[in-house]
């Protein structure tokens, strides 16, 4: 049981003073945007809660905002089953276990936008893999410049290629964890696959996976660097998801008053859904 | 048991396949590249690479990227580990609306961020320094360091804490002496998970940096626009890219499947 002791309060204060800074200062900054007018020169008028209210009654937002949960949502549903069954049939010892982790490791590590530039080459026709294998082999028109579909599919399987190993590994630490007494046990009373499955090998998991999920959300949710440098936000906007919105109307336009109220608004939507993942976390913690 | 083996050697292929061919591409030759596409390079070439590593602007955008990262990943482990111990151990008024908030940083979409650290880091003079990139990158490693760290710590019980007290240990040397090789495992890889985010980051270290800070994946958007198309120095330099995360994996690949679980299994 923890003891308690306010004197613990010094040791987190490093961390406090580290992270208010980086956080208090730019967060208040943009919350004097968001109620602010500014013509250049430094000069500012009161707006009020104008930005806001032409946000929310503005279509180009929403469109952002639905292309956002759209994505986000389709990742998930692709990468925490895939994830999962990935793991699933991985070896649980050997020399191959490293040799595994390491491979699939490895997306994760390059930086961003050299795995937009990457898949955007690669999905050159003529020129990149991808493009000439579907468009010169196979036969299938394919041109992630052009068609909005093509850019979409391009867009998620490079987030799949990108991110799903998180959740394979994640699920694997899950599964490793599982001593072998449980699978006697099943083995003993004839249980079938599913059924360990979802009663033996699920609710291990269940606990990495929440974690999986959150920090998945949060990323896919908060995306920018790679579909930006593989498509730019197009065709037209149809692949422009809201931090790519977001950067647009900030340094490209400079309209600080509606892009500061834009990203109030988009930290609060991250912030709720995760703190609803957050608190079923703790819940399960708690047990 | 073999058709199931099947399923990660699929998987791994399909991971390798980009990275083979952006391989593949950095030793092909611009006309090689352009000309259409072939599975071998036909001409191979170490041009591209002898370019990166004579010309400043390309390795200094390497040494640069190392150098803001390695300060990042020892600040943020540096101010985690009281933090964590303390998360782990004690009772404290608003100690879980703190650790909620300091999750809260991790969700913040780097976009939102960019301009104003700009112009934070402009006003307290630290634009364009390794400094200023590894500290703005603590806002999402911090929480995270300390989240990891707290998970491996909350596994140690209390009554070594408890021993070492009783035998007369002072704190911090209980902490370095005892406590800290107790979680080296985890200390590694809440490192690595450092290392990893300030590595791939790219918005933030960015709008941060000119030209003294400048990182190598910037150097590689600025060369792509302002050269044409080199594809195959992008390749290169794309290649050398995934070096540095491919060397530290190594080193933690025996903690990677518990520490992507942060401790928590």
């Amino acid at each position: 049981m923890k003891t308690e002791n306010q004197k613990a309060w010094f040791f987190v204060l490093p961390v406090l003073l580290l992270v208010a800074f980086n956080a208090l200062v730019p967060i208040m900054t943009v919350v004097n945007y968001s109620v602010q007018e500014t013509f250049g020169d430094n000069l500012f008028f009161w707006q009020g809660l104008d930005w806001f209210q032409q946000l929310l009654n503005s279509e180009r937002f929403y469109a952002a905002l639905g292309r956002q949960f759209l994505f986000t949502g389709i990742i998930l549903a692709i990468e925490v089953p895939l994830g999962i069954l990935i793991a699933l049939s991985m070896p649980r010892k050997g020399i191959w276990v490293p040799v595994c982790l390491v491979l699939m490791a490895l997306p994760m590590l390059i930086p961003w936008n050299v795995v937009g530039a990457m898949w955007n080459i690669f999905a050159l026709p003529k020129i990149g893999m991808l493009g000439y294998f579907l468009n010169d082999v196979l036969g299938v028109p394919y041109d992630m410049t052009q068609n909005p579909l093509a850019a979409w599919i391009t867009i998620i399987v490079m987030d799949v290629w990108h991110w799903t190993s998180l959740v394979v590994l994640l699920s694997y630490a899950g599964l490793v964890s599982i001593s072998d007494a449980y699978y006697q046990a099943a083995r003993i009373d004839g249980a079938s696959r599913w059924s360990v499955f979802r009663y033996i090998e699920l609710p291990k998991m269940k606990s990495v996976l929440t974690i999986a999920i959150l920090l998945r959300f949060m990323d896919s949710f908060n995306i920018y660097t790679e579909p930006f440098v593989l498509t730019g936000g197009g065709p037209g906007n149809s692949t422009t998801l809201l931090s790519i919105d977001l950067v647009k109307i900030a340094l490209g336009q400079f309209d600080l008053g509606p892009a500061a109220a834009m990203s109030l608004i988009y930290f609060a939507i991250t912030l709720l859904v995760s703190w609803v993942f957050y608190s079923l976390m703790t819940k399960d913690d708690a047990k | 048991m073999r058709a199931k083996h099947l399923i990660p050697i699929v998987y791994i292929l399909f991971l390798m396949l980009p990275i083979y061919w952006l391989i593949a591409m950095s030793v092909k030759t611009t006309n090689e590249i352009l000309a259409g596409f072939t599975l071998f390079p036909q001409d191979f070439t170490m041009d591209n690479y002898v370019k990166i590593f004579t010309d400043p602007t390309w390795y200094w955008g390497y040494i640069n990227s190392i150098i803001y990262v390695s300060l990042n990943t020892i600040i943020s482990i540096l101010v985690a580990l009281p933090a964590a111990y303390a998360f782990s151990r004690y009772r404290f008024l608003g100690d879980k609306q703190l650790f909620f908030w300091l999750l809260t940083n991790r969700m913040a979409p780097a976009a939102v961020f960019a301009l104003p650290f700009f112009q934070l880091y402009s006003a307290v003079g630290l634009f364009d320094t390794h400094l200023a990139v590894a500290l703005a990158h603590t806002l999402f490693n911090v929480p995270l360091a300390v989240w990891i760290l707290e998970g491996f710590m909350r596994g140690v019980p209390k009554e070594l804490d408890e021993t070492a007290y009783v035998d007369g240990y002072s704190f911090p040397h209980f902490f370095g002496k005892i406590f800290l090789p107790n979680i080296a495992s985890g200390v590694g890889v809440a490192a690595f998970f450092c290392f990893m985010f300030s590595w791939v980051e790219l918005l933030l270290a960015k709008t941060l940096t000119a030209v003294e800070a400048k990182p190598i994946a910037a150097t590689m958007t600025r060369t792509a626009s302002s050269a044409g198309y080199e594809l195959g120095l992008l390749a290169a330099a794309g290649t050398l890219t995934i070096i540095p995360g491919a060397i530290v994996i190594y080193f933690v690949r025996n903690y990677i499947a518990k520490g992507f679980a942060l401790g928590r299994v």
